[in-house]
């Protein structure tokens, strides 16, 4: 079940990734679970900590214990920025400091709706038509897919490491780190 | 109101950190305020690091979390007063806001100046419209500073390989790390066209140090904190200050006010973690908060030297890249380890170059043999669509990308400044630092000179499609609006807003970094220098806090 994003919402999004970082004989972005990624993002103040920042100091890939699962506790400045950030300033004196601030939940709902109901039911072709006339939302939402598809595991994408993967990158190699050979050999 | 402490330092970076070291070691008492968090060191325990580091792309390059949050705490920017008074407002130029500072995100790379840096006006002579000057010390009265802060830090690297190095008076605390793949092939064309490309100074240990491990190559080093704390971020000097017992550090604490009465500081006003007014008095204050935050925090304070934050320094970086055929792995290794300082040196040709650009002389900088390491920096650089998974397979902007980047000296110009925002306020209510900038010629002849040199270099490595990139930008219409943004420098080497000197009227502190208002308040960053070489400015930093520290208290 999606944090933030409603049933529909959600189809229309991972269709979306679907064409932005399609599969072709690898996964793509939809496969790779970047829809739960953006998920997450925007719905990141209903999980305690927010899922903000991963923990340290490793992942447990490579050894050690697996502290990425452990979110970072935010103060309450970080909490003010992050939430102004996502959900926008609202009306909210204290977040419009610097003026009113649109958040990316508010962006990712319009623009959602602005790709058309029938989103989901198009062909690949028609999909590239609507997103191709889209440009500043297909920006930020490609900027989320990149992180989405190629960032650590435990914010919700790259799913099963799928995007290192295709790529021949081990990620977060510590505390195992490469040795003096893999450094300096071809 | 009580005094319970000899001096307060603002600022845990490398220069305060290092001030704290000093300071105890001499039998001072100290309170270190930091503004932003502390994932560095267990205050109780300093033996024991903190684990909030970690090689996480998202949450160092896409969340802030080192700091500052450009939201919270912005910066603004303008190219000059033909501006308004603003054309940006956010991340201008922002080093981490930690415990730790600017020591934590950096790759480590830390050489010293050379003999000619502190004396650019006599040995290289005066520039129109720069207010080019010499240093109030010399090389050869640094040397001994710049020996301590390498063995303080812990950096390793070859005395005798750069041929253009400056003297030292011993070797370097550790030998090089592993040589990077990539960087050993461009230094391999760069020595067949007659340069001198050496095994770079870096603060990464590579061996066991100072009860630190050895680097392991992980690569996220460059932005990131270390996980294993190999890297010479403050960590040493920190944990030397808290184990006597005499030092007091304080995070999540902004300093808003140097109090001062009758020319002398009397202590600081911050507010602490929940916004509560916090004071303390001292008999001295050191103030290292940056190039861009301690010009504020003395105008904030009411100090009115007029060459407060003037003559700020960014350097020019100049980007030359190609596409290799072949993949070189930049993501295994500590970002960088190969350097030239060739396009430092003014000779012959630069001299042509500079006066077919109607100028006295240009000087280049240190060049930094690198290539790209994170995927998803990449990935934003292509578009999205069919192509985008063929393209990160082949990783053509990645892992077969080589290249330069210059870190090429900028002159000092006196409308060049930061001064305090009219009207954008932080989070606190305080004005934030705004910068007004653009380059001088120099280093845009410089930056077209050297960069075409760069290109041969790369051209002789085999690498196809090369191009150059400035920062700021160069080429093209400059006034136009779509390039302002483009015109904040990305470099993080700021200097030069509080200069020290010997005449009273053009420096800001003198020749020990006193502050010519206040005079027990010493800067300990690189606000303080007159010019900005062609080299990083961190090690020269701590060289110069250890040795204006030692004149205080001495």
């Amino acid at each position: 079940m999606p944090r933030f994003f409603d049933e529909q919402q959600f189809d229309v999004l991972s269709a979306m990734l679907g064409r932005l970082i399609p599969a072709d004989s690898d996964p793509g972005a939809r496969e790779a679970g970047v829809q739960d990624y953006i998920d997450r993002f925007l719905g990141a103040f209903t999980f305690d900590p927010p899922l903000i920042w991963a923990g340290g100091p490793f992942s447990g890939r490579f050894g050690g214990n697996a502290g990425f699962e452990r979110f970072h506790i935010l103060t309450d400045a970080e909490v003010l920025a992050w939430r102004t950030r996502i959900e926008g300033s609202l009306g909210i004196p204290e977040r419009e400091r610097l003026g009113p601030v649109v958040g990316y939940q508010e962006r990712y709902v319009a623009g959602l709706a602005s790709l058309g109901d029938d989103f989901v039911e198009l062909s690949d072709a028609e999909q590239d038509a609507r997103l191709s006339i889209q440009e500043d939302f297909v920006s930020l939402v490609y900027g989320h897919a990149c992180e989405g598809m190629y960032g650590a595991p435990e914010y919700g994408g790259n799913q099963g490491l799928v995007g290192w993967k295709n790529i021949d990158y081990l990620g977060d190699v510590q505390p195992r780190g490469y040795t003096d050979e893999e450094v300096s050999q071809p | 109101m009580s005094r319970n402490f000899d001096t307060i330092i603002v600022g845990s970076g490398p220069g305060g950190s290092t001030a704290a070291d000093e300071l105890t070691q001499a039998g001072q008492s100290v309170l270190v305020l930091e503004r932003g968090r502390n994932r560095l060191i267990d205050v109780n325990d300093p033996h024991r690091l903190l684990s909030d580091y970690s090689s996480d792309e998202i949450k160092f390059l896409d969340r802030h979390f080192l700091g500052p949050d450009p939201w919270l705490e912005p910066r603004t920017f303008r190219r000059s007063e033909a501006d308004g008074d603003r054309l940006h407002i956010g991340e201008v130029n922002n080093l981490p806001a930690t415990v730790g500072g600017g020591g934590v995100h950096a790759d480590g790379k830390l050489p010293r100046f050379r003999e000619d840096d502190f004396l650019v006006l006599s040995e290289l002579g005066p520039v129109e419209g720069a207010s080019v000057a010499d240093w109030p010390l010399t090389y050869d009265e640094l040397e001994p500073f710049y020996a301590d802060a390498e063995r303080l830090i812990g950096v390793a690297g070859l005395a005798g390989a750069n041929p253009f190095a400056a003297w030292r008076s011993g070797e370097y605390p550790m030998p090089p790390g592993a040589p990077m793949y990539g960087s050993t092939v461009t230094a391999a064309a760069a020595e067949r066209l007659g340069y001198h490309p050496y095994p770079g100074p870096t603060g990464c240990n590579s061996v066991p140090y100072d009860g630190r491990p050895a680097c392991n190559n992980c690569g996220f080093c460059a932005y990131f904190g270390c996980p294993i704390h190999a890297k010479g971020d403050p960590v040493a000097s920190l944990r030397r200050a808290l184990l006597t017992g005499r030092a007091e550090l304080r995070s999540d604490s902004f300093v808003s006010r140097i109090l001062v009465r009758s020319n002398q500081a009397i202590g600081v006003e911050w507010l602490d973690a929940a916004g509560e007014v916090q004071r303390e008095l001292a008999s001295n204050v050191v103030v290292a908060c940056g190039a861009m935050e301690t010009p504020r925090l003395l105008l904030l304070s009411g100090m009115s030297h007029p060459e407060i934050g003037r003559n700020v320094m960014f350097h020019m970086q100049t980007f030359v890249m190609g596409r290799m055929p072949f993949r070189v792995h930049g993501h295994k290794g500590r970002s960088v380890t190969h350097l030239h300082d060739d396009h430092i040196i003014v000779d012959a040709g630069a001299r042509d170059a500079a006066r077919a650009a109607g100028l006295p002389w240009i000087k280049g900088g240190l060049v930094e043999h690198c290539s790209p390491s994170h995927p998803i920096a990449e990935a934003k650089g292509y578009s999205w669509g069919l192509q985008h998974k063929a393209l990160m397979r082949e990783s053509p902007m990645r892992d077969h990308f080589l290249g330069f980047c210059m870190q090429g000296d900028d002159l000092p110009q006196s409308t060049n400044a930061v001064d305090l925002d009219p009207s954008v306020r932080d989070i606190h209510g305080l004005p934030v630092a705004r910068t007004t900038y653009q380059p001088h010629p120099h280093e845009i002849a410089a930056s077209r000179y050297h960069g075409g040199k760069l290109k041969a270099i790369l051209a002789e490595a085999g690498a196809e499609e090369i191009f150059m990139a400035t920062s700021p930008k160069t080429t093209g219409n400059l006034k136009s609006s779509h390039s302002e943004i483009s015109m904040i420098p990305v470099s993080r080497h700021i200097v030069g807003t509080a200069r020290m000197g010997r005449d009273p009227e053009t420096s800001v502190c003198d020749e020990w970094g006193r502050l010519r208002e206040a005079p027990n308040v010493v800067i300990a960053d690189s606000s303080l220098f007159p010019t900005g070489s062609g080299y990083g400015p961190t090690l020269t930093l701590v060289a110069l806090a250890i040795r204006n520290v030692r004149a205080l208290v001495s």
